[in-house]
């Protein structure tokens, strides 16, 4: 007879070692995947997972872009870890990513043509601030009228869509396009464009706000009084209240970081590798990065490699289609897998697992 | 524009057609939140649904076969949030999560070769004299089957809840599973069970989009209507009556825009396709702002993990 018993804390041991087995799990769960679409599974894996760091024709292509990638990835899923360790919900960073890049975009279409060395902090400034805006509708909706952020945040992401539709084909549309929907290319405008830092590297402006994040959540969440109320509203909402913990403050600074963040991600994605508004720029890395999230453990660290590792099967999911025809869904099936097992295996850290018969006390 | 063309009663026919997806999903997760679980993956498993049903009625040629499959399909899948949450005890807002992120993803994989493709059609009951009445034939009387069977689905869940024993130990296992462990009912077995009928339903109502209404298969086509099926629980305060207002309400507001769009509305195209959206967001501050009423009907054992420790 197998059964459960709680741990007093969870397991230290298990908490780091849960993710890399979630991950084990996943690429055999993902290799029978592959088997059943007539694949071989073990090429298929090496393709997606060791092909673009270390193939000697496509590595030199495609390591860069793990970074291009991940940046993203990283960015929205720091700011998403603050408000799920308080048990703040905001899964509609799509939408906050939408509406960041078109703020940043915004700005550099309505200067245009203007050569300025201010015009890129403005775009960074404008695009933080549109998706904060974002976010503080739920924040403004929860607070006020306690209606649920989980909803809101994620409807608004639809709504985000439409807004993001409506420029492409109005607003923001290149008047020199031809009548083809979608804005003027960013990459061309030299004041506005995020251009990588080191060449070769796809080190971006936004890849380098991504380090600055891990770094500032980090610090945060061990060396500063908000992070410590974060943590506790998270573990233990009714302690916190007696602690002093505002939990409506806690909403709007949690929705309102986690909606910068993923703004910020939007406009440096617009005006780098994207270049451009238009519809379905937006490749649903406001989705992934919530795995990110679990899959970092919801620290800035875990989120750090979790990115990676996320970014990797992208650009590995790339090469398997292009090498192996095996579909892009697969790969958005398998990055679902991976979330299921990870929180499947998570038992392991909070439970230990005693065998025997149960023994009356 | 054209407001003339707008026919009252085509639209309140469409707008029970339109509502019947969410109708579906939103009274499954009803009974779900009703035994203390809270799913968010309605989208994921209405999607699956949708892609399990249309594969298999295209396959077979037998439209009820595919909507059967449907809900074996949405089931399935609802019960692998049923083990982790239950028997593994996860966090029930990220493994719905996962649910819809990992049904988005498969049901694109399976659709592939469905792109295009025209689904061989149900056949629409014949109610003779009644069909003929005017209007109201038109409005009522005219469905197929699936309209009939999510508003009889609304009244056997509405008696099921209030009226029987095993509805009462449904209801009991919501507010207070340490209690109703207590009293001998099993827990996580009701749970399962809550879970798996609304998947069924969540992949019924897929499979209806799917089938039905659209009826063609295209990548992410529930655009939402998991997450609106999810607020209208909330909105109906967690009542089978209500559920059904806020469905046709929302339905509504669906058939509405689209032949306001139609019409040719002096209202951009976008404000029009997010209206649904939006009115599903008002909706829910509405409801939440009236302190008090919304929360006293949750159960109160929803969210939250349930462990046995004896």
């Amino acid at each position: 007879m197998i059964r459960l018993e709680k741990r007093p804390q969870p397991s230290r041991a298990w908490t780091v070692a849960t993710p890399l087995l979630a991950v084990a799990l996943t690429m055999v769960a993902g290799g029978l995947m592959f088997a059943l679409l007539g694949k071989d599974p073990v090429v298929a894996i090496r393709t997606i997972f060791w092909d673009p760091l270390f193939h000697e024709q496509f590595a030199s292509y495609s390591r860069p872009q793990l970074l291009v990638k991940a940046g993203p990835l990283i960015l929205i899923a720091t700011g998403l870890s603050l408000g799920f360790r308080a048990g703040i919900w905001n899964i509609g960073a799509e939408g906050q990513y939408i509406m960041g890049a078109l703020a940043g975009a915004g700005v550099a279409l309505a200067l245009y043509p203007l050569d300025a060395w201010f015009l890129f902090p403005l775009m960074v400034l404008a695009g933080a601030l549109g998706g904060w805006a974002w976010a503080m509708i739920p924040a403004i909706l929860k607070t006020r009228f306690r209606t649920n952020e989980i909803l809101v945040s994620l409807l608004l992401v639809y709504v985000a869509e439409q807004v993001l539709a409506s420029m492409a084909l109005g607003l923001m549309k290149n008047p020199e396009g031809g009548g083809f929907p979608g804005s003027r290319n960013l990459q061309h405008y030299p004041a506005a464009a995020n251009t990588e830092l080191i060449a070769g590297t796809g080190m971006h402006w936004g890849v380098a706000a991504a380090f600055i994040a891990v770094i500032a959540a980090y610090v945060l969440l061990t060396r500063h009084i908000l992070g410590f109320q974060i943590r506790l509203a998270g573990q233990s909402p009714r302690a916190a209240r007696f602690a002093g913990v505002n939990p409506n403050a806690l909403v709007v600074i949690c929705l309102g970081l986690s909606g910068a963040l993923a703004g910020l991600a939007g406009m440096f994605e617009v005006a780098g590798p994207a270049g451009r508004v238009n519809i379905g720029f937006n490749q649903g890395y406001g989705f992934t990065a919530i795995i990110v999230a679990f899959l970092g453990r919801l620290h800035p660290v875990g989120i750090l490699l979790a990115g990676l590792l996320m970014a990797l099967t992208y650009i590995g999911g790339e090469l398997a289609q292009f090498m192996l025809g095996i579909p892009s869904a697969a790969i958005q099936a398998f990055q679902g897998m991976l979330l299921f097992f990870l929180l499947g295996v998570d038992v392991l850290s909070n439970y230990r697992i005693r065998l025997g018969r149960r023994r009356i006390a | 524009m054209d407001l003339g063309a707008i026919n009252p009663a085509v639209l309140a026919a469409s707008l029970m057609v339109a509502a019947t997806p969410i109708l579906l999903a939103a009274i499954g997760e009803l009974v779900v939140e009703k035994s203390g679980v809270l799913n968010l993956g309605v989208e994921g498993m209405m999607i699956t649904g949708a892609i399990v049903g249309f594969a298999i009625a295209v396959e077979t040629g037998n439209p009820a076969l595919g909507f059967l499959a449907a809900m074996a399909g949405g089931a399935a899948l609802s019960l692998v949030f049923g083990i982790l949450t239950q028997v593994l005890m996860s966090n029930q807002v990220a493994t719905g999560l996962a649910l819809t992120l990992f049904g988005l993803g498969f049901s694109a994989l399976i659709g592939q070769g469905y792109v295009g493709v025209k689904p061989p059609a149900l056949a629409k009951p014949d109610l003779g004299p009644l069909a003929d009445i005017p209007v109201l034939g038109r409005v009522l009387f005219s469905h197929d089957l699936i309209v009939y069977l999510g508003l009889a689905l609304v009244v056997a869940v509405w008696a099921f809840l209030r009226f029987t024993r095993p509805g009462l130990i449904l209801r009991a296992v919501g507010e207070n599973h340490d209690a109703a462990h207590a009293l001998g009912y099993k827990v996580v077995r009701i749970r399962l069970a809550a879970i798996a009928f609304g998947g069924a339903c969540a992949g019924l109502g897929g499979a209806y989009l799917s089938l039905m209404r659209v009826p063609q298969w295209t990548e992410g086509m529930t655009a939402g209507a998991g997450w609106i099926a999810l607020a209208i629980v909330v909105f109906a305060s967690w009542r089978a009556g209500r559920v059904l207002l806020g469905a046709y309400l929302f339905g509504g507001v669906a058939v509405l825009q689209l032949n306001l769009q139609a019409a040719g509305l002096a209202v951009p195209v976008e404000l029009l396709s997010a209206s649904p959206y939006l009115v599903t967001i008002l909706v829910l501050v509405i409801i939440s702002a009236d302190r008090g009423r919304a929360a006293l009907n949750a159960p109160a054992s929803l969210g939250r993990v349930f462990h046995a420790s004896s």
